[in-house]
């Protein structure tokens, strides 16, 4: 007896939809036995988890802090995803954008800069788009896998923000802790709401998606991005330039992860300091593929992915749950995914013929 | 000659998804006959002689090896009986030599099989070096390794899958000697073919297929090929028509001394060749697949880039050195072998389809994707070429061959170019619709449009080119005009003959 995945001729919508969904449902169901065994309630496991984000207006907006970095970063991702480029490093781009950013309020820490904020968010996309570039350029000068090459970049990033605030960086009256100088009122993103953390991060985000959406599903420029991922044969036969593809997925998700790394910067941290670089770049490429690599669908995974966190960390404290256990949701709930969308796209034919 | 067959079908029938592919299929073959399995494209052929040879099962249907009744789980059980099949697409490994590839699957010490491939050679007319590399051999000695593979295991009955699609004439001469030979000696074969003629020279029966299902059971001597065809086709052979052939004009590609070395081991080097396309002309290149044809293509499209930019000129334009984008504003359009993934992205619609190259026909504005245009023109593509789809959003991947190559053809023709490159364009398609294609390209030639075809198809080249050029091992031959030449002269060139 063989087993055979068909592709289906068409995915119907409704399990585009339900594929997230049901692979939610599977992971809590998997979740109940695991917590179970570990002896802990598990009921009250999973109210930490996924209700609690919701039960207070400060758990929420710090659902909504989370969202941004991780919206905006997959957003980025996701349009070079389509495109079969596998940018893996949006942590380091990440990372370097929020260096860019932190030289002005380092330099200037008396914010006697005028367009501070400006020219930090600037110098962080800069940053991030210049640091994925090298990957591009390894990519098309010498068809050094862009994957590597942006995984290995992360650890130079992470080495590089080591030297800096081990070193020239390090705030001289910080009692040599390893980070900078506090930031000055002007290098600080302008809040969202009163005496809670989000800040207007979260619009960039949402701007990114819409521009996202606009490109991939309206533009030529998005077109020919698909059409390189799903059939590089016909990109090559109608003439889209593939070194430019390359670059242009590349360039969008580093601008995307700079920005969102100088966001955090200017943001919630208000300085720079090691724990800048928390897996934001890593968690991102699991909200770009739970939300389907579609703008409004990362919007969603983005939220979701969110909620986790939060949720995730409440569960440690509140229900007792190893930081493992949360770890392990939230890879099964990508594994679920997976697995559910691969039922959506394939049907299984079993072949029933009986060997001789 | 007993008149019990050795082999025997009743009712087998086998279904792939929502596909008949086989539908209660009788065929009975005799003990040294030459029988004909004889269909179009689609027919169920293939899907037949895997069912026979235990590549598939069938779901329903028995059949018979000598009266008794077997079931055939793998290639290797039809072998045991005494049943080999030389495929379409050879499976040899280019990088061994002749005797290392036939003891793959023919127990036995080298020294022994590549004496025994000596006799057998000689016995047969199979001639070919057992320690010659595969990859230095010509497509018809790489066939005679396939036939020799086969009859080393003492087959009582070969299957050969459209023997002659890949040899030139004066091959398929031989081959069909060496058939005559076996058959002598009691070797019952099946013969696949859509070759009319050829069925009618060799074959003493011959079982007619058309969508799936047994259409006649004849004997092809007794028949001409008008008959045949149509119980092949199940209706009148469309015609061609009369088409007024007019005086060539400019010329609008010139390729010039162009060469280019092979990108891997198994491409071809293409050498110094040269041609000159005018419009209102259709030139044909002739040769069996993987002489350059592939290198070729990609060449004069722009998906690989000549040396020097003069070796390539559109429209006394120097394009060498220019990308497909740039050519097709020249007025270049180009028709592709391989329609999915390449003339078309199968998980697009086929609006979106008509995107890929047909975006300069008014489709974007500052980039921006017009729905409605793009929707117009699919749809208009749809009903001038006759493509059988629910409209514009249906999905490429999900339509037959055939059908997306009318889509494909229809979307470069309506380009409007002044030159335009078709490479295989009949591949897979079924009679009706392959008429229907050479009869556009015979239009479009009327309204002055310079055509180059790519075709392993000789009588399709004769049908519709006023010349002809050869490529053999990446070299071209000189022109021969159509009027002047015939397919033996043709066919020696295809063999190697040089200028």
């Amino acid at each position: 007896m063989k087993l055979r995945l068909i592709r289906r001729d068409a995915a119907s919508r409704l399990a585009m939809f339900g594929a997230p969904v049901l692979a939610l449902i599977l992971t809590c169901m998997t979740s109940l036995v695991l917590f179970a065994l570990l002896g802990v309630p598990a009921g009250k496991a999973l109210h930490s988890l996924l209700l609690k984000p919701f039960l207070s207006w400060y758990s929420f907006t710090e659902v909504l802090l989370k969202m941004a970095p991780l919206l905006l970063i997959a957003q980025g991702l996701a349009i070079g995803f389509r495109a079969n480029v596998f940018n893996i490093g949006a942590e380091g781009q990440f990372v370097i954008g929020a260096l860019c950013a932190s030289a002005f309020p380092v330099y200037f820490p008396e914010g006697n800069f005028p367009l501070m904020l400006p020219a930090m968010i600037i110098a962080g996309g800069v940053g991030g788009t210049i640091y994925a570039g090298i990957a591009a350029g390894l990519r098309i000068r010498f068809g050094a896998s862009e994957i590597l090459v942006t995984l290995m970049l992360t650890f130079i990033a992470i080495q590089v923000l080591n030297y800096f605030l081990l070193g020239p960086w390090k705030d001289p009256r910080g009692f040599n802790f390893p980070q900078t100088v506090m930031f000055p009122e002007n290098a600080l993103l302008p809040l969202l709401f009163e005496n809670v953390r989000p800040n207007i991060s979260l619009i960039f985000a949402l701007l990114a998606s819409l521009f996202a959406y606009l490109m991939m599903e309206h533009h030529f420029r998005g077109y020919q991005l698909r059409t390189s991922g799903l059939s590089p044969k016909a990109a090559l036969y109608a003439g889209f330039n593939a070194p430019k593809m390359i670059l242009l997925s590349l360039a969008l998700s580093g601008l995307a992860a700079g920005i969102a790394g100088a966001s955090e910067v200017a943001g919630p941290l208000g300085q720079l300091q090691r724990s800048v670089a928390t897996g934001y770049g890593y968690a991102a490429i699991i909200v770009a593929y739970v939300g389907g690599l579609r703008p409004l669908g990362i919007i969603a995974s983005s939220f979701l992915i969110s909620v986790l966190y939060i949720g995730g960390d409440s569960a440690t404290v509140s229900a007792g749950l190893p930081v493992a256990a949360v770890e392990v949701f939230q890879g099964m709930l990508l594994a679920f995914y997976l697995l559910t969308f691969t039922f959506i796209r394939f049907r299984v034919q079993i072949d029933r013929s009986v060997s001789a | 000659m007993s008149d019990q067959p050795i082999l025997n079908l009743t009712g087998v029938s086998k279904r792939y998804g929502t596909v008949q592919a086989n539908k209660a299929i009788d065929l009975s073959v005799k003990p040294g006959s030459i029988h004909a399995v004889l269909g179009e494209n689609g027919a169920g052929k293939s899907t037949l002689m895997k069912l026979i040879y235990g590549v598939e099962h069938p779901d329903e249907g028995i059949i018979y090896w000598n009266g008794e009744p077997v079931h055939l789980s793998r290639p290797s059980d039809a072998q045991a009986l005494g049943i080999g099949m030389v495929f379409q697409h050879f499976s040899l490994f280019e990088t061994l030599n002749v005797v290392q590839n036939v003891s793959l699957m023919v127990p036995g010490k080298t020294v022994d099989l590549a004496r025994k491939i000596n006799e057998l050679g000689e016995r047969f007319g199979l001639t070919v070096d057992p320690n010659a590399m595969v990859h230095t051999l010509s497509v018809g000695e790489r066939q005679r390794v396939e036939i020799i593979r086969c009859l080393l295991l003492n087959p009582k009955l070969l299957i050969l899958d459209e023997p002659t699609s890949v040899l030139p004439p004066q091959s398929v001469k031989l081959l069909f000697e060496t058939l005559r030979k076996l058959q002598v000696d009691g070797t019952a074969i099946l013969f696949i073919s859509h070759k009319l003629e050829e069925i009618r020279e060799l074959c003493d029966e011959a079982t007619v297929l058309r969508g799936g299902e047994v259409t006649g059971l004849v004997d092809p001597r007794e028949h001409d090929a008008l008959a045949l065809a149509q119980m092949m086709i199940g209706r009148e052979m469309p015609h061609l028509g009369v088409s007024t052939s007019v005086v060539p004009g400019e010329t609008q590609l010139r390729i010039s001394n162009l060469s280019h070395p092979r990108a891997t081991r198994f491409g071809t080097t293409l050498e110094n060749i040269n041609l000159d396309l005018r419009a209102g002309q259709i030139i044909g290149i002739a040769g069996i697949s993987g002489n350059g044809q592939q290198e070729l293509a990609a060449l004069i499209s722009g998906e690989i880039r000549a040396h020097q930019p003069d070796m390539i000129v559109i429209k006394k334009q120097d394009v060498g050195c220019l990308g497909p984008m740039q050519r097709r504003e020249l007025g270049f359009a180009f028709v592709p072998e391989e329609r999915l993934g390449r003339g078309a992205v199968p998980e697009m619609s086929l609006a979106d389809n008509s995107l890929l190259t047909a975006h300069q026909k008014g489709m974007l504005w500052r980039g921006i994707i017009k729905r409605k245009v793009e929707k117009t023109f699919t749809r208009r593509c749809i009903e001038q070429f006759d493509v059988r789809t629910p409209g514009p959003d249906a999905e490429a991947g999900a339509m037959s061959g055939g059908n997306l190559q009318k889509f494909i053809l229809g979307r470069e023709i309506m380009l409007s170019p002044d030159v335009m490159l078709v490479s295989q364009p009949t591949w897979g398609v079924d009679v009706g619709a392959a008429t229907a294609i050479r009869r556009r390209l015979l239009e479009m030639r009327s309204q002055g449009a310079a055509i180059l075809v790519i075709s392993e198809e000789l009588e399709e080249l004769f049908e519709i080119c006023d010349v002809l050029h050869v490529l053999h091992e990446g070299r071209l031959s000189k022109a021969l005009p159509v009027a002047e030449t015939t397919a033996e002269k043709v066919g020696t060139f295809m063999l190697g003959a040089k200028v």
